[in-house]
């Protein structure tokens, strides 16, 4: 469904993504892990249009994203989270959802009706008259959540939404995410929280300085010397072998 | 629902007492002002929608108004081509120039006060162009005959320019109106909230800009040709004044921004400050001071505006210890 192939983003001198591949299959729950500044979200921006790349190709549905623009890839089904949320903080929370409603519908009571249904499928019902502004973190991150599953997409960028939440919350995010994919929409998401990334993925990607340094099932990504290392220092993987 | 209907009785009740009010008016002053009133009021609609709802901040709306007025006065005095027709011609003009305007700045990503100043950019470029062409009468500025009569726009008493100042105020509202409950309007909001929020959703954000923009020339486009007719007389300075390019930002900045009536209270507050400050200092001048007194106390202490102060507001949570 997604193929990333050979994409590099440089900022000046520093490489932030060299030369990636990654894919992501239909139905499939992918996940992105690594360090903080291994280049997760750059890699994310570039594939929803955000950025553009200085080298490789990034295809959606067997045709080049490139160069598109963020909205153009929205309407073709793929849409991104951000990790520091964005709410439209003037709007209430159904105004926000309502917001992506509107990029399949220019009916006010369709928008609505849909935006009602996403509430309910993230668990915002409750909360859809108050203002954005008034949310907690976890209220934000499933703002976030809900606002981009209202545009129908195929498949779902989500940029660490379980981040600075408590583990009831994590628990109640990941069954959300699982429901979201039993709907039909693929996911790839960025995200630090391992318990949920073993509990969540079919497959990981792990990035590290901007490069890919290993993939496969979480599990066994979890136990590659490389990634050890990467998450705690040169000499962690013996360490941890010899203590075990 | 019912709110809705009780707020539709409430807004044709004062649609109503608007139409009717001349006949109980003989002043020409008070008609005068009122004209005034509902024409700030329109021109602060027509910023309100780029500003308010799209928040996108112009310091030049004037451009709109100058160039419809030049359009239609110059069809009318070079070809007699009437101005009931050059209206549509002038809305078309201000339409153009806000899709000039639009696509070379919104393209370019300006935004916030870059913005502001390019139009004001625009707007001066504009008066100085006026000046040093032929066509506009340059700095003689161009005369109008009066000739009262419908194909003129042109009436025998203020009470005509009155209603067709209401007219006016009344479809920048319906427009308005229109905004509050439609997509194009939650997509300006949103793009005032946050673009880039706004553009990942799949909002075409430059699209939405500029045709915001376009509205308000187009909507600025008519007030020209409603001036032009009215005062008979068009010059660079008149027809881009940074003056009325503040002020329709002023209205709508102290009635509220982004609601559908800020603009009438605040030009109605406005002009009522600015006429009774007038009629009882005598001291030239002083009467500016205090206009531009009541106006920093307004801003500084409601900074919704008006509409925001009375609106009931919103309860709004917080959690500290988050």
């Amino acid at each position: 469904m997604l193929k990333v192939n050979n994409v590099t983003k440089r900022f000046g001198g520093l490489v932030a993504v060299s030369s990636v591949d990654l894919e992501v299959n239909e139905k499939e729950i992918v996940s992105l892990i690594g360090p903080n500044g291994a280049g997760k979200t750059t890699l994310f921006a570039m594939v929803a249009g955000f950025l553009k790349a200085d080298e490789g190709r990034v295809d959606f549905e067997n045709a080049s994203v490139l160069g598109m623009r963020p909205h153009q890839i929205c309407q073709l089904g793929m849409v991104r989270t951000f990790q520091i949320t964005q709410p439209f903080a003037g709007l209430t929370t159904l105004q926000n959802i309502m917001v992506g409603a509107y990029s399949n519908t220019s009916e006010t009571d369709l928008a609505r009706i849909k935006a009602e249904e996403v509430a309910e499928v993230v668990g915002m019902t409750s909360l859809l008259n108050q203002g954005a502004d008034g949310l907690t973190v976890a209220g934000r991150k499933r703002l976030e959540l809900a606002r981009a599953l209202a545009t129908d997409p195929k498949l779902l960028l989500l940029d660490e939404v379980m981040a600075g939440l408590n583990p009831a919350e994590i628990d109640d995010i990941v069954t959300v995410i699982k429901g979201i994919r039993d709907r039909g929409v693929t996911i790839f998401l960025i995200e630090h929280v391992m318990k949920a990334v073993m509990n969540l993925s079919d497959r990981t990607y792990v990035l590290n300085d901007g490069k890919l340094i290993a993939s496969g099932t979480p599990s066994s990504v979890a136990e590659n010397p490389q990634v050890i290392e990467a998450y705690l220092g040169h000499g962690a993987a013996e360490a941890m072998a010899e203590g075990a | 629902m019912t709110n809705f209907r009780n707020h539709l009785y409430f807004l044709l009740l004062g649609a109503l007492a608007l139409i009717i009010l001349p006949y109980f008016i003989s002043s020409r002053f008070y008609i005068d002002v009122l004209t005034l009133i509902f024409f700030t009021a329109y021109l602060g609609q027509s910023w309100n929608i780029l500003g308010g709802y799209a928040g996108q901040f112009s310091f030049g709306g004037v451009m709109f108004f100058g160039t419809g007025a030049y359009v239609s006065s110059i069809l009318l005095t070079t070809f007699g081509f009437p101005p009931i027709f050059g209206i549509f011609l002038a809305i078309l003009g201000g339409a153009l120039l806000g899709l000039i305007v639009g696509y070379m700045s919104f393209r370019s990503g300006l935004k916030g006060s870059y913005f502001a100043l390019i139009t004001l950019a625009f707007a001066e470029l504009l008066r100085v162009l006026a000046n040093s062409v032929e066509f506009t009468g340059g700095g003689v500025g161009l005369f109008l005959t009066y000739a009262p009569g419908l194909s003129n726009l042109q009436f025998e008493t203020p009470v005509g320019f009155y209603y067709f100042a209401l007219v006016l105020m009344f479809i920048s509202i319906a427009i308005v109106y229109w905004l509050e409950s439609s997509r194009f309007g939650a997509q300006l909001v949103a793009i005032r909230e946050n673009e880039d929020a706004a553009e990942a959703l799949g909002i075409n954000t430059l699209k939405c800009k500029i045709y915001a923009i376009m509205i308000m020339g187009a909507m600025g486009g008519a007030a020209g040709t409603f001036y032009a007719q009215k005062y008979l007389y068009l010059d660079p300075p008149i027809a881009y004044s940074i003056h009325l390019s503040v002020e329709m930002l002023l209205v709508t900045i102290v009635g509220g921004m982004g609601t559908i009536f800020g603009p009438l209270v605040g030009a109605f507050v406005l002009h009522t400050v600015n006429e009774v400050a007038r009629h009882f200092i005598d001291t030239p001048g002083l009467s500016l001071i205090v206009y531009g007194l009541i106006l920093i106390v307004i801003i500084g202490y409601l900074p919704n505006g008006l509409i925001g102060a009375f609106k009931k507001k919103r309860k709004k949570v917080r959690f500290y210890f988050a």
